[in-house]
């Protein structure tokens, strides 16, 4: 199964990548590659650098890299606008939904859409196909049509906005999808919504990288490998029984296993 | 941690409405005296009321003091150094819109506003103010038909002298302020509206106002008055050339409302702001005021500020008939070194008065952007309520903005709510429209648009349009 996935091209490569902020290192060498329909998880305590690599693969401005490589689909990103790499594929599901007063949902989404859909020559969809689009996402994860009409995320219970982020996923069809602790926060039966919308979404031409800290997520979908990370860099790859192997033993077993290797 | 110079790039627009038309005028002499206001007066071949009228406001304006309370840095303004007269020179009588300077008209055109037969706007009725005069006001006979008057005002005054001589004044007064007593002397044109009992204003009435003289003042005055149950939806619209000096406006607009009439007065102020060091840009000094005159009539002022080096107006309502209604809803974008202090008063009189008051105001670049208003409960105002919004937002480290609600009340059954916020575009934010495929401008724009949504809703239909747009070209630069 593995073998033949890696037949196709990756997806993501991301090649050593050491990255800081304010002069202060956050990644130290991070290498990792995504192949069409692989599922990721990476692992590890807070702070050791998870959030960040997504974030740097999104394009935030905060950080800078210092060393090492991102490609998606064979061409570097590291020079494109955070929204040239939205545009051609990448979608970053944010732990902290961000709020915007003023601007509906509704526009907000259809906006966002038809800057996707006109990077893939698409035709770009006025309000009432868009609404058409959007009705039948919105079933994924079981979100009522007056969301839309509310300002994006504000407001929102954590839970809703966590259903926003899949939504906005669902809209924009991403090449490769990067869910930030898209888990935390959520009560049982809304994990499981937003875990049955991921896997509709997903298929064998996409790439998901899930960061996580807990098995629960992963019990629900199920990971082709998983990644600890810690003080900035990937210090163990195993297949997804190392999550549960993570669950038993905490995070001390991987500071023994960084003491062993060291 | 925004990146600084992507805002400010964002944020820097060229005016292009900054041309000037080559055209012949007729100016007198720089300088004001009494002598001045007497030769504008006879260019505009006034009643003796009216000039009488002239002569006293300018004596209350020479024992006035220029108002510095705002707080507002700005060169001394030279009073001797203003033409406080200039009209394009035309024929002596024009009878039709073909004997108007086909340059004129090209103007016009330029800003968006035909006026030819053939290319005028179907639905809106126009009063093209070029300089001091008026050029020509579009649908005069279409209005006629329903009694409704909209002409220039000096027009009107040789026309409908009854309605000036009974109305003019008796909102702002000559003595009201400095800059109203300096436009009571030497205002020289601007429109004259007047709907009579019953009628509901059959298409939206506007001004567009237009500065081309560099070294002469600009005094328009309008007046609008809306009888018993009458209704009417009014349009102001200004732009001027670019130059390197300070042009002076000073406008008074009085509007009044009878029993059970509504009048809704829409701005789109986009005057030459200056350029990115603060040099040059209209000095924007205006004293707009309507009275609730009538049993539950109500006046609404909507106003996007986004021109100007400097803004001091203050669009208010007397509310004086029993349930009448007082509105200000205001968008004020500043950018550069503009300095705008805008605001309302609602002063609240007859019982059972409410009024709204909701402003936004938009700080970029080194830009100063105040909110003043006041809400005044008299002692006879029982029931009346107030709720006044102020939000202001920031964008980039460099700007401020203040707000400075001023609240009396006489009336201790009144209700006065007061709610004000400030906030800022966040790089956060920025991100996380720009993560979902949205451009960098685009996102401030929309965040910017839905800061304002309150506002831009109040507008007319393609008011707002206008003024959306208006605000995404301002706030568009040179990224990417």
């Amino acid at each position: 199964m593995q073998n033949k996935m890696k037949e196709s091209d990756p997806i993501l490569e991301v090649e050593n990548l050491s990255a800081s902020t304010d002069n202060l290192p956050i990644l130290k060498g991070v290498s990792l590659t995504v192949y069409p329909g692989e599922i990721h998880a990476i692992m590890g305590r807070n702070g050791c650098g998870k959030s960040t690599l997504s974030k740097i693969i999104a394009g935030h401005p905060s950080y800078n890299i210092t060393n090492g490589d991102i490609k998606f689909l064979g061409a570097s990103i590291n020079s494109l606008e955070p929204e040239e790499r939205a545009q051609s594929g990448i979608f970053l599901g944010f732990q902290y939904p961000i709020e915007i007063p003023g601007v509906s949902n509704l526009e907000f989404l259809r906006v966002s859409t038809n800057a996707r859909r006109k990077f893939l020559n698409k035709e770009e969809l006025d309000t009432f196909d868009f609404e058409e689009l959007v009705k039948e996402k919105l079933e994924l994860v079981k979100m009522d049509h007056a969301f839309l009409s509310r300002s994006v995320n504000q407001g929102f219970s954590g839970g809703e906005k966590k259903r926003n982020e899949i939504l906005q996923m669902a809209l924009l069809e991403p090449k490769i999808a990067i869910l930030d602790e898209t888990d935390s926060g959520l009560d049982i039966d809304a994990l499981r919504i937003v875990a049955s919308g991921i896997k509709k979404i997903s298929n064998t031409q996409t790439g998901i990288i899930l960061i996580t800290h807990y098995q629960r997520l992963l019990d629900e979908i199920e990971p082709n490998y998983v990644h600890v990370m810690s003080d900035g860099q990937i210090i163990k790859t195993g297949e997804s029984n190392l999550a549960l192997e993570l669950e038993k033993k905490g995070y001390e077993w991987t500071d023994n296993f960084i003491k062993n290797t060291k | 941690m925004v990146n600084e110079n992507l805002v400010k790039d964002v944020v820097k627009e060229p005016y292009k409405y900054g041309f000037v038309t080559d055209i012949e005028t007729e100016k007198i002499s720089k300088g004001l005296n009494e002598d001045i206001v007497r030769l504008i007066s006879q260019k505009k071949e006034e009643p003796k009321y009216l000039l009488d009228f002239r002569l006293k406001a300018f004596k209350k304006w020479q024992k006035m003091k220029e108002p510095d309370w705002a707080g507002l840095g700005y060169k001394k303004i030279d009073y001797q150094d203003i033409i406080y007269y200039s009209a394009p020179k035309q024929k002596e009588k024009i009878s039709s819109l073909d004997e108007v300077d086909p340059k004129l008209l090209e103007t016009f055109d330029k800003l968006g506003i035909p006026l030819t037969e053939q290319k005028k706007l179907t639905n809106v009725a126009v009063d093209a103010v070029f300089d001091s005069v008026s050029i020509a006001t579009t649908f005069r006979e279409e209005l006629a038909e329903h009694g409704v008057i909209f002409c220039s005002i000096s027009e009107a005054v040789k026309n409908h002298s009854d309605l000036i001589e009974k109305y003019l004044g008796t909102v702002v007064p000559a003595s009201d302020n400095y800059f109203a007593a300096l436009n009571s002397a030497v205002f020289s044109d601007g429109s004259f509206v007047f709907i009579p009992k019953g009628v509901t204003c059959p298409m939206d009435l506007s001004s567009y106002f237009r500065i081309n003289s560099g070294d002469s003042g600009q005094f328009e005055r309008t007046l609008i008055i809306a009888e018993e149950s009458s209704s009417v939806s009014y349009l102001e619209g200004c732009t001027a050339p670019m130059f390197d000096t300070n042009t002076l406006h000073a406008a008074v607009v009085e509007l009044i409302a009878l029993d059970d009439a509504s009048i809704k007065y829409s701005t789109v102020q986009n005057w030459y702001a200056g350029d990115e060091e603060g040099i040059g840009g209209i000095f924007n000094f205006v004293t707009k005021r309507g009275k609730c005159l009538g049993k539950r009539s109500k006046i609404s002022w909507s106003q996007v500020e986004t021109g100007s080096a400097i803004t001091w107006k203050y669009p208010s309502c007397l509310l004086l008939g029993e349930e009448s209604v007082g509105e200000f809803y205001s968008v004020a974008l500043t950018n550069n070194l503009q300095q705008a202090d805008t605001g309302t008063k609602m002063i609240h009189i007859g019982p059972k008065t409410k009024s709204t008051i909701v402003s936004k105001g938009i700080s970029a670049g080194n830009s100063i952007n105040s909110y003043r208003g006041l809400v005044k409960m008299g002692t006879k105002a029982t029931g009346a309520r107030n709720y006044s919004q102020c939000d202001s937002m920031l964008i980039g480290d460099q700007a401020s903005a203040n707000t400075f609600p001023y609240i009396k009340s006489q009336q201790p059954n009144s209700e006065i709510e007061h709610e004000a916020s400030t906030c800022r575009i966040s790089e956060d934010q920025l991100f996380y429209l720009q993560s979902r495929g949205i451009e960098f401008e685009e996102a401030v724009s929309m965040m910017v648009s839905g800061f304002c949504r309150d506002v831009f809703n109040q507008l007319p239909m393609e008011f707002a349009a206008e003024a959306d747009k208006l605000l995404a070209l301002k706030l568009e630069g040179s990224v990417g």
